[in-house]
């Protein structure tokens, strides 16, 4: 449903009856004042959505970059920023963004695949009550739980152990995401019952039937929850802010205040520390732009 | 259909009744119900030790004067009259709704015009559309951080420069009082819009092209063909999306925290930051338990009201 509405937007040719009422506003598809009217309008809207993006290129590998003088081209070209950014710990930083993300997203999608798994293909006795819970999770985000999070994180209940200044202080926490694990079993349940009858009557385990008869089912909504999830984790700002130590626990998101305020160098290394967290989301998007798409459509249908 | 595998998992009673079953079911069966529980083994855990023990905990705090090496106290409401009498959260609380309405109405109408200045299958436009999504994509601490020096206040800061060149400014965007609360909603318009912008497009493939044509028939204006034809159309998809986006702003936190601190001079505090620098900076763990305890209740009241309105609008 949500699938197909997608891929007509981007591709499938419209039977030309009259192109001008195949847009709400019926652009002109023919050279003329509607259409270089139109031209001139996405100019500007890719002026102010995009140029932004480019000053803050140019400014990263300019020497002299500052917030008064700001191009789209960088005036004098210098790697300096970075060399400066690497001194204020910029890869430390970016290691432990990356491994939180990496971490955490592996972790999020396995926990979320199972439980979708259960609440998507078995009948048991609680699973409303357990439905009920992952949606109370939703209802829990590190904004509101944040204070007693960070007492919980210093000092686990029945382990006793503190698990603040590690990256698992951020891990652990986002492994669990009701959005992920509704989309998952959304997915799953559409699966037809008959090819795991199949796969049982060959004698196929729990296991096995997960992961090699369902999972392989699942790739767009594997797409979709990973891009999610990824932007889910990378975007943490509070939680990687209450689960420190000290600042070198620091994500990258969370760090840039740090680099922003060193007043030593100026802030061209704010924009190169800004630069290194763009690329990985930017990575991510370009690689997986179909199933962002896809979920961000499913979701309205949905509501 | 036959009965799904599954089944028997579930009701192992039936099973019993219907007299013996074989011994090798009955093991599977009970395997089966084995498996679906540990399958939530993981959920169930990171669920409870990051999700509702620190729910709990924060409902038992909000009810205590918490000093660290006294002990705590119980204190009934007083935590929440603190609040609620607390000159400085009830500000916070309208310049969360300020700048949630602002960011939510302001993102839905750019995002709308977006989608009809974009929609269209050519090749240039689906690059285009791809290209104005990145704000989306980029990590919220990211934008603020890359908006703070656009707002740079001097005359020869990058928006006042262009401000300057059609007469206007210079502003003080995030430094001035008057200023600062409405810059921040446009950084959450210009991050919010794109991806409004994705769902109205999707909404706009779906209004039937003959439509478009009988209207254009009948000599209907553009205007009328939007207001009768195609806002008609987009209304479902839309309400839940925005009245939930709508509720989520309440907890609005990064872009302000990044772009202001809740400064200057407390004009764009919210309750998230307000919570967070009592929490966190004055220790004040009890008042802002209670703070976080009431702004839970109230998010938890709106989403199921809207829920429940969606669904018996769906059912009608």
């Amino acid at each position: 449903m949500s699938q197909t509405a997608v891929k007509t937007t981007q591709r499938t040719p419209k039977p030309s009856a009259g192109a001008r009422f195949d847009t709400a506003l019926g652009w002109s598809p023919r050279f003329g004042p509607n259409m270089a009217l139109r031209i001139v309008l996405c100019a500007l809207v890719f002026c102010i959505f995009a140029l932004p993006f480019v000053a803050i290129i140019s400014g990263a590998f300019d020497r002299n970059s500052s917030p008064t003088d700001i191009s789209l081209l960088p005036k004098t070209f210098t790697l300096q920023n970075f060399e400066a950014a690497r001194q204020q710990g910029l890869w430390g930083y970016l290691l432990n963004s990356l491994v939180v993300a990496g971490g955490g997203l592996l972790l999020q999608m396995t926990v979320s695949v199972f439980a979708a798994y259960s609440l998507s293909r078995k009948k048991f006795r609680g699973q409303a009550l357990v439905l009920l819970l992952v949606l109370m999770t939703m209802m829990l985000p590190e904004e509101i739980i944040g204070i007693p999070l960070s007492l919980v994180l210093g000092d686990l209940p029945l382990l006793g152990i503190s698990l603040r200044g590690t990256v698992l202080a951020v891990i652990l926490p986002v492994g669990i995401w009701g959005f992920s694990i509704f989309i998952m079993s959304e997915f799953m349940k559409d699966i037809p019952a008959e090819i795991e009858e199949a796969a049982r009557l060959d004698g196929v385990g729990e296991f096995r039937m997960l992961f090699a008869i369902i999972l392989p089912l699942c790739k767009p909504a594997l797409g979709v929850i990973g891009i999610f999830g990824f932007m889910m984790v990378w975007d943490q700002y509070l939680l990687p802010l209450i689960a420190a130590n000290d600042p070198s626990d620091y994500t990258l998101t969370v760090a840039l205040a740090v680099l922003r305020n060193d007043t030593t160098v100026g802030p061209g290394v704010l924009l190169a520390g800004a630069l290194m967290a763009m690329i990985p989301s930017l990575l991510v998007y370009l690689f997986l732009q179909r199933s962002m798409i896809r979920g961000i459509t499913s979701g309205a249908t949905k509501g | 259909m036959t009965t799904t595998p599954t089944r028997p998992a579930s009701l192992p009673a039936p099973a019993r009744r219907n007299g013996p079953a074989p011994q090798s079911k009955v093991r599977r069966n009970a395997k089966q119900a084995l498996a679906i529980w540990l399958f939530l083994v993981p959920a169930a855990v990171l669920g409870l030790y990051f999700k509702f023990i620190p729910m709990a905990e924060g409902i038992r705090l909000s009810f205590f004067k918490v000093q660290p090496f006294l002990g705590d106290v119980f204190v009934g409401f007083d935590n929440y009259l603190s609040v609620l009498t607390d000159a400085r959260f009830m500000e916070a609380l309208g310049h969360t709704v300020v700048l949630g309405a602002t960011q939510t109405l302001g993102a839905l109408v750019v995002g709308f015009v977006l989608a009809l200045l974009l929609e269209g299958q050519a090749r240039s436009l689906w690059i285009l559309r791809t290209t104005i999504f990145l704000p989306v994509v980029t990590a919220l601490a990211v934008v603020g951080e890359i908006w703070r020096i656009l707002y740079f206040p001097t005359a020869d800061g990058p928006l006042n420069s262009i401000l300057g060149w059609v007469g206007l400014g210079p502003l003080q965007f995030l430094n001035g009082t008057d200023t600062a609360l409405w810059s921040i909603a446009v950084v959450g318009i210009w991050s919010g819009a794109p991806y409004n912008m994705v769902i109205i497009l999707a909404g706009l493939t779906g209004v039937d092209r003959s439509l478009y044509e009988s209207a254009g028939v009948d000599g209907a204006t553009i205007w009328q063909r939007l207001r009768y034809i195609t806002l008609p159309a987009l209304r479902p998809s839309l309400v839940i999306v925005l009245t939930l986006a709508a509720i989520r702003s309440l907890r609005s936190f990064t872009e302000v925290y990044v772009l202001t601190g809740g400064g200057p001079a407390g004009s764009t505090e919210v309750w998230m930051t307000r919570m967070y620098s009592l929490g966190f900076q004055r220790n004040d763990i009890g008042v802002a338990s209670a703070a976080a305890v009431l702004l839970l209740v109230v998010t938890l009241l709106l989403t199921v009201g809207t829920q429940l309105l969606a669904k018996r609008k769906a059912a009608r």
